[in-house]
């Protein structure tokens, strides 16, 4: 059965509504004397952590190599699939032809991404970081897929602590001994 | 110890204390794989002979004791026999199986000489998984998760030797990861019998190499990388390609000749990337041919049939199916079928046929050069399917100059192609234009250019179906990928003609094929596609015995009448 609830009638304040705006009014007023929240954006931006995660790039190392080697782990670990990589041989000729591999193509899909910087945390190479930026949009859906070319622009070049191709690269001009 | 050998011929020995009876002188790595237990290894491989050399299987060993001065057995004050287990560990790989052997896998000693090897093996290792495409497959990397330290104590530089070496037209060689196991070398020299490969140099300098002036180039030689246990040789075609651990692996049947080699076909996402050998000791042990291999590239070679055709223009399935139908119910239909064909796709084509009546079934018999190995002289799949089915009754010629004939003299006006190019078997473009053609295939060739109808079926890779090999082994294969988006599974397409023909319901699917094949056919009684074991069923060939099938002596194969000498 159900429930009747009891209305009160209204009392005679009640029915003025001048308390309610008043005390609407003075939350109102009360904020014209405190600090100003508010930032002015996009003109004003806010202070972002150091380990803030925004869209994940492709990185260089200070020599301009790209670090990626295209060995998939990040297409592997990626939770919502936003990258698809094409590997790729690099020519022997080349200045970094001991490296032997790179991707030919490096796509994330920054609409699927959720920023959980597990491609990150994956990389052996230490290629693909989240960057700090965090507003960006485009008209279509393609132009949100960034290809390698983008993701290296906006990644640029971050400092390495192992150089590890380039100890391996004076180890094999050097030689064995034999 | 005699007694202990009963009558069954097994012998029982012991791995972490647990029995198990065995065959005398079965390897030990064997042995405890039978029940579960792994020994890590490089070097031994079932298949090839034991080298001992990489040490990874070290266990420890014991036998029961027996007194030096009378002989006689020891015994513990419990009166079971004495186990004297040896100093030192010993290589599994290396010891057979003997009366109350007892095998410890799980003790400190076994795991430090574990840990000793992967640490001396991962000293002069590079630190290439990322670049590696055995990287989800290799042993090593296995091994270096289970008894590997995480951290080097190797303080001087890592060896450095040559990367990106051309062995041959299809293996490139990175001999940094060699873990010099010889697994390569044995196959080729006990298995192909080209001995091409060897070491050079000593010690932690060892290379592996071809003998100067040598490649390794025969047609099996991809079967090394498959026996690599480490990424050192690799196969240049499916070199960087792709991920192994993003591929998903579907059984096969190499199709290129009567062997029918076992494979697997590994692909992502509707692509194929690379096949590799299943193992089956009846007919390809864990080999297949280089030549098989490259197969898949047919899929997505640019003379594949994308659509269907009517008249030169491309038309729906539908439109060429009536107009297939239309052509089929008219008048001096003769049939060529396919020995590259499944068993279901000519069991429906042998009941199209009778459907129609009197009509010719021909087969086009495909020979080529063969080798005692994996290779048969008859290229193509399944002739012995269509005996089986009926589609035939005697074996296939390389020209099919009856119908020539038969086409010249007018009494053929409309032929039924399927798989076949009728130009490769000795008709001219002539004898074509002078009949009405129906082509059932996969690749555009100068029989379909000429067709009136063009049926894009599936290759082998796109459906599901059986062959019959040399041995009358009915053998699975498993649609891997997809396929064009306007073709039609092959089965489908006869399907349709059929209904279309009798006006009565077909079976279309491998499964209901096979409730068919079970109960009508008495060599194929109780089969069916789901129950077929992955190793194939041998078939009673016994009434096709007195046919001249042109196969010579292969792996697992001997013809009747050799085998009868």
């Amino acid at each position: 059965m159900a429930k009747v609830l009891e209305r009160k009638p209204l009392t005679f304040a009640e029915r003025t509504y001048l308390p309610q705006i008043l005390s609407g009014l003075k939350t109102t007023f009360g904020h014209l004397l405190k600090r100003k929240v508010t930032l002015q954006y996009p003109e004003e931006r806010p202070a972002i952590s150091d380990n803030y995660r925004g869209i994940p790039t492709l990185v260089k190392d200070p020599e301009g190599r790209e670090k990626c080697v295209s060995c998939q782990l990040c297409e592997f670990v990626c939770p919502p699939k936003a990258i698809r990589i094409i590997p790729g041989e690099i020519a022997e000729d080349s200045a970094t032809a001991h490296v032997e591999k790179a991707p030919q193509e490096f796509e994330i899909d920054m609409l699927r991404c959720i920023y959980c910087s597990l491609c990150q945390e994956v990389c052996p190479e230490e290629a693909i970081f989240l960057q700090d930026i965090y507003s960006f949009s485009g008209y279509t859906r393609e132009e949100m897929v960034f290809n390698k070319q983008k993701l290296y622009e906006i990644g640029g070049t971050l400092p390495d602590r192992h150089f590890k191709w380039e100890k391996k690269r004076l180890a094999a001009e050097k030689g064995n001994g034999h | 110890m005699s007694e202990e050998t009963k009558d069954d011929g097994l012998i029982s020995i012991f791995i972490d204390d647990q029995e198990v009876r065995t065959k005398p002188g079965t390897n030990i790595i064997e042995v405890a794989k039978s029940i579960g237990v792994q020994i890590p290894h490089y070097c031994y491989h079932e298949k090839l002979s034991i080298s001992g050399n990489c040490r990874m299987c070290l266990v420890e060993m014991g036998l029961p004791g027996r007194d030096r001065a009378t002989g006689e057995a020891m015994l513990n004050p419990d009166g079971t026999p004495k186990i004297m287990f040896f100093p030192g560990p010993a290589i599994a790989c290396g010891t057979n199986a003997s009366p109350n052997m007892h095998i410890r896998t799980k003790t400190k000693m076994v795991t430090d000489a574990r840990e000793g090897v992967t640490e001396f093996l991962l000293a002069n290792h590079p630190l290439d998984c990322p670049i590696c495409d055995q990287a989800g497959e290799c042993t090593l990397q296995e091994q270096s998760a289970e008894h590997g330290k995480g951290y080097s104590r190797f303080i001087g530089e890592k060896n450095v030797k040559p990367k990106r070496t051309s062995l041959g037209p299809r293996v490139t060689l990175d001999d940094e990861r060699c873990v010099l196991c010889s697994r390569c070398i044995r196959f080729c020299e006990e298995v192909v019998k080209d001995d091409v490969l060897g070491f050079v140099d000593r010690g932690s300098y060892s290379t592996l190499t071809c003998y100067s002036g040598k490649k390794l180039e025969n047609n099996y030689s991809l079967n090394t990388v498959d026996l690599c246990p480490v990424g050192a040789l690799t196969s240049t075609d499916f070199r960087f390609k792709m991920r192994v651990w993003f591929l998903k692996t579907t059984q096969g049947i190499d199709a290129e000749t009567s062997v029918g080699c076992n494979t697997e076909v590994w692909s992502r996402e509707g692509k194929i990337y690379r096949i590799t050998p299943r193992q089956n000791d009846d007919v390809n042990d864990c080999w297949m041919p280089d030549s098989g291999r490259a197969l898949y590239q047919e899929v997505e070679a640019e003379n594949r049939l994308q659509t269907n055709f009517v008249d030169g223009k491309a038309a729906s399935i539908d439109i060429a199916l009536r107009e297939a139908s239309v052509l089929l119910a008219g008048n001096s239909v003769a049939i060529v079928g396919s020995g590259r064909s499944s068993v279901e796709e000519q069991y429906l084509l042998k009941e199209l046929a009778s459907a129609m009546g009197e009509v010719t079934v021909s087969l086009v018999s495909r020979i080529g050069e063969g080798d005692d190995l994996l290779i048969s002289k008859d290229r193509n799949p399944n002739v012995r399917g269509a005996l089986v089915t009926g589609l035939i009754s005697e074996l296939p010629k390389t020209e099919l100059s009856d119908l020539a004939k038969s086409i010249d003299a007018g009494s053929v006006k409309t032929v039924l192609v399927v798989n076949e190019d009728l130009t490769e078997a000795g008709l001219t473009t002539e004898q074509l234009a002078k009949v009405k053609l129906i082509v059932l295939g996969t690749h555009q060739s100068a029989t379909t250019d000429a067709a009136n109808v063009v049926l894009a079926g599936m290759s082998v890779f796109e459906k599901s179906g059986t062959f019959v090999n040399q041995q009358f082994r009915l053998q699975k294969f498993e649609k891997a990928v997809p396929g064009p988006k306007t073709a039609m599974d092959d089965l489908i397409i006869l399907a349709s003609l059929l209904a279309n023909l009798t006006n009565e319901k077909v079976v279309s699917t491998v499964d209901s094929i096979w409730d068919e094949l079970s109960s009508k056919n008495a060599l194929l009684e109780g089969l069916s596609y789901k129950s077929l074991p992955a190793s194939g069923q041998l078939l009673d060939a016994s009434s096709y015995e007195d046919l001249p099938f042109v196969e010579g002596e292969t792996l697992h194969y001997k013809p009747v009448a050799l085998a009868s000498t």
